[in-house]
């Protein structure tokens, strides 16, 4: 035995180290049954109805006869969802992160930032409620046919949920361009505006296309306030003051309903599941590498 | 000091505070058209924080607050109906550490002549500013490459350069050589030499050889406070306060 060998054996460390590697061990073992299940039950899927038909058919009508099992119209109803929210979030996100960062006094910035983060812990029900009791009446004040489910309201208030985030995270872009970025372009005459627009901005670029990103993949994976606003018409549209249905109400729809599990209708949660896990997982990971260059730049 | 021409920048009796403490105090100070004055002092002695209030670039600092007159041919250039970005463009600056903008080469000179819309062809303008700052030669074949791309003191050049291009009256240069090797050193040196024909310098530095070879008049200041401003000869040579004389032997600092 040499001098230096342990006296004891520290039982302390041994557990710990365990404990903690069993905590890591839970969250990779549950995003691998989640995929694993998300697989075979789509496989199964795929078994009686065909690609083609999914991927193709306009039609989405799994829980009446005729049946028909055509996503499009849910894809269609969550890119509405997507597109409408992005132009009320990503612009609005990107001006107040403007604010925070280039403009506000310190003292406005330890106003602004908390009510903002009291947005974001707002539970997305309450903003299903607001857009139903809200929204949409005012959307009815200014256009004639408003459905009462209808989609701009839905996509607004999915716009008003994301919008901390996206906020936050092009503040947070912002605010890593260095501050002798802006003396520079001070000490050639530029005014604030064209120090913020000509020479912030685009050095904060990738960061805030990652926050744009990540604010879509939201978007998409938003439930609670589509279900309640936005209705539950699958319908192939690109009017956003009709119902639809987006790929998650249709899910909350299936799982609230009385639909025998293991038959072809349960089935469709998880094909269903599968396309929004797919999107949302490649707009993740994309918003990931964009951020990763961006934090190339200046370290 | 000889000099009885009108000075081009004269501060009087600036005294400035970051959040009540004083930085800089009581300081009174003329600089000179077409003149080098260096500004030199310990670490913290508020040299950089005088230099930055002569193009108001403490503007941007929250909780700055300043006193005293800070004239511009004789006019208060914090005067209610002064434009800062008017100020920016007539005293130009040059940073402690290179700060070109992510862009090209071309574009990081071209920026400020183009969002000021300042007049004739703007390659010409890159060129004689690249030409000036000693830097063209090394980069002519590449003007669209990124700026990020060139080494610390081409970089510095560059940042010379844009200020160059905006041909100011005054160009501030606050320790333009401290992130540099004595090579570029040397190089930023000689070009201070060159630009004096058509410019005005002020340069913060705490290294009292490059004050001494560059300037024609150096400030001393300690503790916020001018302690000695004359020619630069006799600062170094015949200082009248004994605090000088200690800093620029080399005693302290």
């Amino acid at each position: 035995m040499t001098a230096l060998a342990a006296s004891r054996t520290r039982w302390g460390e041994v557990i710990l180290r365990q404990l903690f590697f069993f905590c890591a061990l839970i969250s990779v073992l549950t995003t691998i049954t989640v995929i694993g299940i998300l697989a075979v039950e789509t496989f199964s899927f795929f078994q009686e109805v065909a690609v083609t038909e999914f991927f193709f058919g306009t039609e989405w009508r799994p829980l009446l006869e005729p049946k028909a099992y055509g996503i499009l119209p849910l894809l269609a109803g969550t890119m509405l969802i997507v597109v409408g929210s992005s132009l009320v979030a990503l612009p609005i996100g990107l001006a107040c992160a403007v604010y925070l960062s280039e403009y506000a006094s310190q003292r406005s910035r330890h106003i602004v930032k908390p009510i903002l983060e009291i947005l974001a812990g707002i539970p997305t029900v309450v903003y299903g409620y607001f857009a139903l009791t809200f929204v949409t009446p005012g959307l009815r004040q200014v256009f004639d046919d408003v459905q009462i489910f209808n989609a701009a309201s839905a996509a607004i208030v999915v716009g008003i949920m994301v919008l901390p985030m996206v906020a936050s995270l092009c503040d947070d872009a912002l605010r890593s361009v260095p501050g002798s970025l802006r003396e520079g372009a001070y000490s050639v005459g530029a005014t604030s505006f064209e120090v913020t627009a000509r020479v912030v901005v685009p050095a904060a670029l990738s960061g805030i296309f990652a926050a744009f990103v990540l604010a879509v993949s939201r978007a998409i994976g938003e439930t609670m306030a589509v279900t309640l606003a936005a209705g539950a018409t699958p319908n192939l549209t690109l009017n956003p003051l009709e119902s639809i249905q987006t790929m998650t109400a249709y899910m909350v729809q299936v799982s609230l309903g009385d639909t025998p599990s293991g038959g072809l209708a349960y089935k469709t949660l998880f094909a269903v599941a599968s396309v929004l896990f797919t999107i949302t997982l490649a707009m993740n990971l994309l918003a990931n590498k964009v951020m990763r260059k961006f934090q190339e730049v200046y370290d | 000091m000889k000099n009885t021409d009108l000075p081009l920048l004269e501060a009087r009796g600036v005294t400035i505070s970051y959040s009540g403490n004083a930085a800089v105090k009581d300081v009174s100070l003329a600089i000179y058209e077409k003149k080098i004055t260096a500004i030199i002092g310990p670490s913290g002695c508020g040299k950089s924080t005088l230099l930055r209030s002569l193009n108001r670039m403490n503007d941007f600092i929250d909780n700055v607050t300043q006193e005293g007159q800070i004239l511009y041919r004789n006019s208060d250039l914090y005067g209610a109906d002064v434009d800062p970005v008017e100020v920016r463009l007539r005293i130009g600056m040059v940073f402690q550490r290179p700060n070109p903008f992510p862009k090209s080469i071309f574009r990081n000179v071209a920026w400020g002549p183009t969002i000021n819309r300042l007049p004739g062809d703007i390659n010409v303008r890159v060129e004689r500013a690249l030409k000036q700052a000693a830097l063209w030669n090394e980069v002519k074949d590449r003007l669209d490459d990124s700026a990020l791309n060139l080494s610390g003191g081409q970089q510095q050049r560059l940042c010379i350069a844009r200020a160059l291009a905006m041909e100011p009256e005054v160009i501030l240069m606050d320790e333009p050589c401290s992130a540099l090797d004595p090579v570029s050193t040397a190089r930023i040196e000689d070009l201070m030499y060159e630009l004096k024909q058509n410019y005005t310098i002020v340069i913060v530095t705490h290294n009292m050889q490059q004050a001494s070879r560059v300037s024609d008049y150096t400030a001393f200041l300690e503790s916020g406070r001018l302690i000695e401003y004359g020619d630069t000869d006799e600062v170094f040579t015949r200082p009248k306060q004994k605090r000088t004389e200690d800093y620029v032997t080399g005693r302290f600092g």
